[in-house]
């Protein structure tokens, strides 16, 4: 009982302490990014799919739980295309008897923060973690693998290739680029994701692995390796 | 009698979409057209890297050959569970029973109604 309130007692100083200790930050991204980006979690379910049709960017609610602090520091000041199709393809498509095309065109550029603004936000977005627990189970440690091995996951046993580009210019252009994924996002993150996307976003455009964790490691591992060669 | 035909076929051209099918063609658009392309004729933005072409939707022979339950099992278990290629994604992770009927039914619409 007395530990239920302790729990409860620290629970809520720490949100109050999140809330005192962000409260410019908070403001200024409901103020300049709500737009466009979710900051809570939608109701799936009573929106329907429809909702992905219209969704205008990536959300933000689970940024903690997703985002290396450094990549989107540096990102926030000098933003690069991540989505060679946009965040909904079909809104960016024209349609013609050879096939479909990306409408560069249509494309949208990303606002720009200066660094200090850039510092702070990274700070606000890392704290939004209400997954942390499921972060937290993820045992996969980072390691290893062959070129070869981990190109035939890629392309051959999973398809991942049908959707993402492994190098810059190759590959399925609806999901959003893999070359950078190492840089960009936490490895529990890519490893949970991989394994179970629906859990993140049920209105994802992923299809949910029947992946065992040796498999997803071994993806894991290759987008590690992918970004390495890279640099 | 000529043009009873003519009618006929006006008619099915401009058929409007059931409720099936129109909750068919939002998933549609949403999952599949990303390898199937937004007309279901193959020609999706992921196509020009991919090994296997993605089957072409609109084909009426092809398709027709196939039943309902064999495209509902393509759909819900992936191209590997009909000996096709593993290209094809499962989706019954992201998909429930019945939405994967709707895209039956759409599927039946693009090929065989226009
Ligand atoms: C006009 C709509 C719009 C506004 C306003 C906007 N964004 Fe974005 N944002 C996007 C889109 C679209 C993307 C995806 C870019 C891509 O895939 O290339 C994106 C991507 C991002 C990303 C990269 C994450 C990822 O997974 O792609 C971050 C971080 C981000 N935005 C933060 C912000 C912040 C912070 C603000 C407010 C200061 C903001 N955005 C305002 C549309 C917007
Ligand atoms: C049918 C297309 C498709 C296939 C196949 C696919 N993905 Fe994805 N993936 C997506 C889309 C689309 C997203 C972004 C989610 C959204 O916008 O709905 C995504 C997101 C991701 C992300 C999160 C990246 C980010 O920046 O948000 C990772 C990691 C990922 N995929 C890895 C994989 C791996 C590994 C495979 C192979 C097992 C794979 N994907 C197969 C379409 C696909
Ligand atoms: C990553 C690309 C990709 C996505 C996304 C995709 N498909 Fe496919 N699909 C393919 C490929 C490739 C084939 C052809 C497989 C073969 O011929 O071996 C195929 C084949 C099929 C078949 C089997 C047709 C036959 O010949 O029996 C059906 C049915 C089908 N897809 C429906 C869908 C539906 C419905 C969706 C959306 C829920 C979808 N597909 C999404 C790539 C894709």
């Amino acid at each position: 009982m007395v530990r239920t309130l302790e729990t409860i007692l620290a629970i809520a100083s720490l949100v109050v302490a999140t809330e005192m200790v962000f409260g410019a930050e908070a403001e200024f991204v409901q103020e300049n990014c709500a737009s466009c980006h979710a900051l809570t979690e939608p109701d799936f379910e009573a929106l329907g799919i429809e909702a992905r049709a219209e969704r205008k960017a990536p959300p933000l609610y689970y940024a903690g739980d997703k985002y290396r602090r450094d990549w989107l520091v540096e990102w926030l000041q000098a933003p690069e295309r991540i989505r060679p199709a946009g965040v909904y393809p079909p809104a960016h498509i024209s349609s013609s008897p050879d096939g479909d095309e990306i409408d560069e065109a249509s494309l949208p550029t990303h606002v720009v923060l200066d660094q200090s603004q850039a510092e702070r936000v990274a700070d606000y977005l890392s704290s939004l973690r209400p997954y942390q627990e499921r972060i937290d189970s993820v045992t996969y440690e980072p390691g290893s693998i062959s070129w070869r091995m981990g190109q035939m996951n890629f392309v051959k046993f999973n398809n991942c290739i049908g959707c993402h580009q492994d190098e810059p210019g190759y590959g399925g252009v609806s999901g959003p680029e893999l070359h950078t994924a190492w840089d960009r996002l936490r490895p529990e993150f890519i490893f949970s994701y991989t394994k179970d996307p629906v859990s993140w976003d049920p209105h994802t455009m992923m299809p949910g692995g029947d992946l065992n964790d040796g498999a997803v490691e071994k993806l894991a591992n290759y987008l590690k390796a992918v970004s390495e060669e890279a640099e | 009698m000529k043009t009873m035909v003519v009618l006929g076929m006006l008619a099915a051209l401009c058929t409007p979409l059931s409720y099936a099918e129109t909750r068919g063609e939002q998933l549609y658009e949403t999952y599949c057209s990303q390898c199937h392309g937004l007309n279901g004729a193959g020609g999706g933005i992921n196509v020009p890297d991919m090994a296997v072409q993605p089957r072409d939707h609109t084909d009426t022979a092809e398709m027709s050959a196939r039943t309902d339950e064999e495209l509902a099992k393509a759909i819900r278990e992936g191209g590997k569970a009909v000996n096709k290629s593993v290209l094809m994604p499962a989706w019954d992770s992201n998909l429930s029973d019945r939405q994967i009927d709707d895209l039956v039914v759409y599927l039946r619409h693009l090929c065989c109604e226009q």
